[in-house]
């Protein structure tokens, strides 16, 4: 029994899953926390699939994808901020016309050069076939990612709270907001490989969300949620040896499992908790 | 060791002032929110800064934390270009309760601590001092007990001494204070008052935007009233008079006059009048407008304390 659960450590290209896996869910659940909060998950949806042409583009040139993404992910955030800007559209209707913009720019140039990439890797992910270059590449962006979040996330935190406060202790918000993004699209162009271009908006979402049920600091908030990604992501790329199944899909189920059961579970923001207090509530006072 | 001590070096030695002159500030559309507004203020003044909506005070208040760069004329603090002022840690801001998210997950703790973040390193790790200066800054405001508490599980009072809290851990020097009396029983207001009253006299200074015109005289040594631009400032008992409120509000203002047959029976030309901007209303009695000014209640008190207010005594500071 023991020798069959270990069996996937014994080949190199699943151990190398694993790990990849979990350094990047445990990045992407770090930028999680700040996402949520801000009612900007839409904007990883939007960053996820904007990166889609630069990715076409990279491996049609032949320069390293990641750098296609990035640029490519970068031009659809500032895209965003100058249509919000200039005119009045509410924020949902400008993400929902610049990413699929983005989004069909990318399958169009797929299928025009159909031999450039396969497109079902950049839509689905593919850890358990990644190159080398492919996992010094992932690698690189998330531990600088990492180090970056580590040094910064109370200025992070502050700006995210409170611009005015931020600015009165001498930080500047702008400045910020354009490294928080800038992280966002190099951790998300990472996410691609392993879980694909669709499944990232989880990875970016779901693990702070799932902490935000469970604590009311942000610092442990943020401890909780990368501990949450990089246990799913490990535990998502592990089970896909047996299950034979899409990993991407075994990290957002194991997710999406944890976040029901702080749903329903947790000590103080959970649906039980909050029938105790109604009860106690309605019960007349001694 | 008191809050001096525990201020940013920078601001040791520090006299406060604010300088705004023939300041212009345009909006990106176009809109000129104020226009050609100048003021003067020194160390050890409580200045109310009074306007309808829309008159340019939060345009003011952006101004003066550097979010909005004039388009004319200069802003100094404690003699200082605002970025300066900002970067040594020189203002601190007290919000509205509306800009901020309440349902952010930071204890009452946390949000006093974001005060220090000028004095702390570039990881911005909690030193001695800064504990210190956040136990402090909470046992001031009486909020010592509810320092675990998530912010939004606050009342509107307690919410408000937060974030006052948290202008005392920075140490400011000039504190701007957007609307501290919104949603705030009339318990906390005399708290915030009184506390207020402590600051300058330790020499600070600070700017109360507020609609609460009743109280202003209170407690408020100087006012600023503007509408688009600067149309009266200096001492509260010149400036704070009817005419001025009447240019600053017009029809904008509720405003009754009682006097004559309807007051007296006999000849008297004294009059009560009141006026609201929707809060506190000021109540004038006297022949001369200004001549007498008297506290009201607060609007929802209606009018048995609008009766009671006339001749009411001061509280004691």
């Amino acid at each position: 029994m023991i020798e069959l659960l270990l069996e996937p450590f014994g080949y190199q290209y699943m151990v190398r899953a694993i790990w990849v896996s979990a350094l990047v869910g445990g990045v992407c659940a770090f930028l999680s926390c700040f996402l949520m909060l801000k009612g900007w998950s839409l904007m990883g949806d939007a960053l996820a699939h904007a990166i889609v042409p630069g990715v076409a583009l990279a491996y049609l040139l032949k320069v390293p994808y990641a750098a296609g993404a990035f640029f490519s992910g970068l031009l659809a955030a500032l895209a965003m901020a100058l249509v919000r800007v200039r005119t009045q559209l509410r924020e949902d209707a400008i993400i929902g016309i610049v990413f699929t913009t983005f989004f069909a720019v990318g399958l169009l140039i797929v299928s025009i050069n159909p031999t450039s990439v396969n497109v079902q890797s950049i839509v689905l992910g593919n850890i358990l076939g990644i190159s080398d270059e492919d996992v010094v590449q992932v690698a690189i962006i998330a531990a600088v990612s990492l180090v970056i979040l580590v040094a910064r996330w109370r200025d992070l935190m502050l700006v995210f709270f409170d611009e005015n406060q931020a600015r009165s202790v001498g930080l500047s918000p702008t400045r910020l907001k354009i490294l928080f993004f800038m992280l966002l699209s190099a951790c998300t162009v990472a996410a691609l490989q392993t879980v694909g271009a669709v499944l990232v908006i989880a990875m970016v979402i779901t693990p702070g969300a799932t902490a935000y049920l469970l604590s009311d600091r942000f610092g442990r908030l943020i401890c909780i949620a990368v501990g949450l990604g990089v246990v799913t992501s490990a535990a998502g790329a592990y089970a896909s040896y047996f299950l034979d199944g899409s990993t991407g899909g075994l990290i957002v189920v194991f997710q999406t499992l944890l976040f029901l059961l702080a749903f329903v579970f947790a000590p103080k923001h959970g649906r039980l908790a909050a029938a105790r207090a109604a009860q106690a509530a309605s019960e007349p006072a001694p | 060791m008191n809050m001096r001590a525990a201020g940013l070096p920078g601001g040791i030695g520090v006299t406060p002032s604010i300088a705004v002159e023939e300041v212009t500030v345009r909006y990106g559309n176009g809109v000129t929110a104020v226009n050609d507004a100048s003021f003067a203020l020194g160390a050890g003044t409580i200045c109310a800064l009074v306007g309808i909506n829309g008159s340019g005070k939060s345009t003011l208040f952006k101004t003066l934390m550097g979010f909005l760069k004039p388009a004319r004329g200069s802003v100094l603090i404690a003699g200082l270009p605002v970025r300066q002022a900002l970067k040594r840690g020189l203002v601190a801001y007290v919000p509205q309760a509306e800009e901020v998210d309440w349902t952010f997950p930071v204890l009452v703790e946390d949000v006093v601590m974001m005060g220090r973040y000028g004095h702390m390193g570039l990881l911005r790790i909690a030193g001695k001092a800064d504990r210190a200066a956040v136990d402090q800054a909470l046992a001031r405001v009486n909020m010592l007990e509810f320092r675990k508490r998530q912010i939004g599980e606050l009342s509107g009072g307690q919410r408000k001494r937060v974030f006052l809290a948290r202008a005392l851990a920075q140490g400011g020097k000039v504190i701007l204070l957007d609307e501290p009396f919104t949603g705030v029983d009339v318990k906390t207001e005399d708290a915030i008052v009184a506390l207020m009253r402590e600051l300058r006299a330790e020499g600070r200074l600070m700017l109360v935007s507020t609609h609460n015109l009743g109280s202003i005289p209170d407690f408020c040594d100087q006012v600023v009233i503007i509408n688009r631009t600067v149309l009266a400032a200096g001492p509260t008992e010149t400036t704070f008079t009817h005419d001025n409120l009447q240019r600053a509000f017009g029809g904008a203002l509720r405003h009754f006059r009682l006097g004559g047959a309807d007051l007296h029976d006999d000849a008297d030309k004294r009059r009560v009048t009141v006026i609201t901007d929707d809060e506190r209303p000021l109540v004038l009695y006297g022949d001369r407008d200004h001549e007498k000014l008297a506290r009201g209640g607060k609007e929802n008190g209606g009018s048995e304390n609008g009766g009671k207010a006339i001749g009411e005594k001061d509280p004691a500071p």
